[in-house]
């Protein structure tokens, strides 16, 4: 691959940006930097002993509703469950006053017209996967008719996903190349670039591909599709956040983070937002800069919030499952 | 909706207080002495006061051992050695080492935050580092107790007798049971002095030691200054003087005992290289520094004090830890998150300030983390110097605190010189993504622990002890077991 590529760049939110073009050095990927894995998981460990309670904990328990990209992505999907879904993405719990929206509800393409009429007006935003996700096995030409397709019914935001047979066969300018014309044919809507972590299965692997996502144009990474296992692992997370940090040292530009898949209960995510606060600082903490891909998530942090409030643990009958 | 307000503020989010209960401990107005399995008073009736360094609060009155207490608990040692443990079966031996570490597990919340209040260092070291591993080791030595020949093939194991015990502030329950485990699984008895601003643990010690019924006398703790440490080693009737502390009191007790017969093991003070080199993973290498120099706030005879970082990497490596030092909390060690807590003593902190001071003096570059201190009690911000070099007093000098001297090297070879060009030899880390270059490192650097990718790991099984003015001697596995017997 060609040493130095100047990109045009065309992320919206970037902050050193005028008018949309910056031109960057992009580096050698099979040079990126070395993690290593026990390093990480004694650093993720620290995170994990932070103990978040009382004010700290609510505040943190209403910023995780509000970054939350409400899921559905299966193949039994219907306009039904989507609007369903939707609606519980403006009234998470309307028994408890005061709690947000959630960020976004994520859907397939076919159902993002769907969605778009069902959020209108509410600042929940959409988001589509796309690309031929889960996989990403189709050519170029088709991953960006589904892109444009999920663009044009209204899409918001696109979460495509990498070739990981290319990257895995060391074909890092294909899938740069890749992002970047998926990147041009988003047009407003911003990029989400999946990784699909537990196929990468190393650290390093994970950091290179952050890399190249990001220096391809990705307004955010985002850990995994859901559909494989282990997903964002917080050792995962981290990797990729400090691949932000350092990409903004570099550029100035700012990159999201989406971790998504196995986030379940309250006390992981918790957990990986004091790891946003330590690795990447406030700014990135709120659903402009990162997000939670879960689907039963919301249920959790709403049960503690009402246990915080009431001092009980309420039923999960009293959550609404949508 | 909510978004475009969010777009302009950025959310502040602080970690509430969490601090560590204490009110499921127990702390006496006063100690007395531990001699003959009872608790008696000096025989001078002196006391002094041990503080918490948090707070400068007065947490209890320990009494003050003079050489007649000394007498009284060598005495006790002795006779408990003749009469009672020599006599005792290796495999009675274990169960009593057993017990004791079971209890002191049962206890170990208590145990934890009782070292966090005495010594300042942060409940999160205490509760997952120090109790843990003190427990740990009165596991691994009492399933030695009964295997000594196998320990040995061979040989013949006998017992040394009576041994002398001092110990240092930084890891006070720790290094009581890196003492006394290994002293008890060979068969020896103890006499152990805790130091004069950290005797609260060893106290709680010799409480659950009497509480699991070891034979009177097999244990006594004695609580005093350096006199009464002294007094130990001065004794005609001990047979073996284990010391931690300062490489100069180590000097004097080498002297003091030099053509007496009594063996030693002396663990010393340090000035440990950390080297990063290029190819290192850097942001797990900055984390390996923080830890190195932070750790117990820099109060670690082990402590990475003197970082080397590779030239074409040192600019980033600088960036990223100045940035991962502003993260790090400082303050009341009793909570949770807390990451440095106290400096163990005012005098301490005196000592660490006038190496501050000579490091600017010096024409050092100083940078400190940005953290609010605590208006009462000893703090001190985690500090790091650039711009200084081999002939830098502070690159010499054995700061023993969370201060840090930055040095920059160009070839493996001149970080070796650079590495070994101290009196000290205790320790080392190295941070490589290249298994050749930690092997040809660790070869060559004159430390008794060199840890590759990671720094300050201890273990039960594993030896420690140093070179050169570090001391001689090792404690931890075999190595530590053989530090207690004569072998024949």
């Amino acid at each position: 691959m060609p040493r130095y590529i100047a990109i045009f760049a065309t992320n919206k939110h970037s902050m050193n940006k005028k008018n949309g073009t910056t031109n960057h050095r992009v580096p050698d990927f099979s040079s990126t930097p070395r993690i290593d894995k026990v390093g990480v998981e004694e650093r993720v460990s620290r995170f994990q002993k932070r103990s978040i309670k009382s004010s700290a904990k609510l505040q943190g328990l209403h910023m995780i509703l509000n970054m939350i990209d409400l899921t559905t992505l299966e193949g039994k999907d219907t306009p039904g469950k989507v609007r369903q879904m939707c609606f519980k993405a403006r009234h998470l719990h309307d028994v408890h006053a005061g709690l947000p929206n959630v960020a976004a509800v994520c859907v397939y393409p076919s159902m993002v017209g769907v969605a778009k009429k069902e959020v209108e007006g509410s600042g929940v935003k959409v988001a589509s996967v796309s690309t031929a996700f889960p996989s990403g096995q189709a050519p170029l030409e088709v991953k960006l008719m589904d892109t444009k397709y999920a663009v044009d019914q209204g899409a918001d935001e696109i979460d495509m996903v990498i070739s990981r047979g290319k990257f895995l066969s060391g074909e890092y300018n294909f899938v740069f190349d890749e992002i970047a014309a998926i990147k041009e044919a988003c047009g407003k809507a911003r990029l989400k670039v999946i990784l699909e972590t537990g196929e990468l299965v190393t650290l390093d692997n994970v950091r290179r591909a952050s890399d190249i996502a990001m220096y391809a144009g990705a307004d955010f990474i985002k850990t995994s599709t859901g559909k494989i296992q282990p997903a964002a692992t917080m050792q995962v997370t981290y990797t990729m956040l400090e691949a932000i940090k350092d990409f903004m040292d570099e550029t100035g530009i700012k990159v999201g983070m989406k971790p998504a898949g196995g986030i379940s209960n309250s006390k992981l995510a918790l957990h990986n937002l004091v790891m946003v606060k330590e690795v990447l600082g406030e700014e990135w903490l709120n659903n402009e800069w990162f997000r939670f891909g879960a689907s039963s998530l919301a249920n959790d942090v709403l049960m503690q919030i009402m246990k915080a409030e009431t001092g009980h643990y309420q039923s999960t009958d009293y959550f609404s499952i949508d | 909706m909510a978004k475009k307000k969010e777009k302009k503020t950025t959310i502040e989010w602080d970690y509430a207080p969490a601090p560590e209960s204490t009110s499921h401990i127990e702390v006496k107005d006063r100690y007395d002495l531990y001699i003959g399995g009872k608790f008696v008073k000096p025989s001078g009736g002196k006391y002094f006061a041990t503080y918490n360094p948090a707070t400068e609060d007065k947490l209890a009155e320990v009494a003050y051992a003079n050489e007649k207490d000394i007498d009284k608990a060598v005495k006790a040692a002795r006779k408990a050695y003749n009469e009672v443990w020599s006599k005792t079966t290796p495999a009675e031996r274990a169960k009593y080492i057993y017990r004791i570490a079971r209890m002191m597990q049962e206890r170990a919340r208590e145990l934890a935050v009782i070292e966090t209040l005495d010594a300042g260092k942060v409940i999160r070291e205490s509760r997952d580092v120090d109790v843990p591993l003190a427990c740990n080791h009165f596991f691994y030595y009492a399933g030695w107790a009964d295997k000594l020949e196998y320990a040995f093939p061979n040989r013949e194991v006998e017992a040394l007798g009576v041994a002398g015990q001092i110990i240092p502030w930084n890891f006070p329950l720790l290094m009581a049971a890196w003492k006394i485990a290994p002293a008890l699984a060979a068969g020896n008895t103890v006499v152990l002095k805790p130091a004069e601003t950290t005797p609260l643990t060893a106290l709680k010690l010799a409480e659950i030691i009497h509480e699991a019924g070891l034979p009177a006398g097999v244990v006594n703790i004695v609580t005093g200054y350096g006199d009464t440490g002294a007094a130990i080693v001065n004794h005609d009737d001990v047979d073996k003087i284990a010391f931690t502390g300062s490489t100069g009191v180590g000097k004097i007790i080498q002297k003091a005992i030099a053509g007496t017969g009594k063996k030693a093991t002396l663990e010393l003070g340090g000035k440990s290289a950390n080297i990063i080199l290029d190819d290192a993973p850097i942001d797990q290498a900055v984390e390996g520094i923080i830890n190195g120099i932070f750790f117990n706030q820099g109060h670690v005879c082990c402590a990475g004090s003197r970082l080397f970082v590779q030239e074409s990497v040192a600019d980033i490596v600088i960036k990223k830890l100045k940035r991962r030092m502003d993260t790090l909390i400082v303050g009341n060690p009793l909570d949770k998150n807390t990451d440095v807590g106290a400096i163990n003593s005012k005098e301490q902190l005196d000592t660490i300030a006038k190496y501050i001071k000579i490091g600017k003096d010096e024409g050092a570059t100083i940078h400190q983390s940005n953290c609010k201190l605590p208006k009462n009690g000893f703090y001190c911000a985690p500090t790091i110097f650039t711009d200084v070099a081999q002939s830098s007093t502070i690159v010499q000098e054995e700061i023993f605190g969370p201060v840090l001297t930055v040095q920059t090297f160009r070839t493996v070879d001149e970080v070796i010189q650079k590495a070994n060009n101290t009196p000290y030899g205790l320790a080392a880390g190295v941070w490589t993504d290249k298994g050749s270059r930690i092997f040809n490192l660790t070869t060559k650097l004159n430390a008794g622990v060199v840890w590759a990718n990671t720094y300050n790991k201890f273990d039960p099984t594993s030896p420690f002890g140093g070179y050169k003015e570090s001391g001689f001697g090792r404690e931890g596995g075999l190595h530590g077991l053989s530090a207690y017997v004569k072998l024949k």
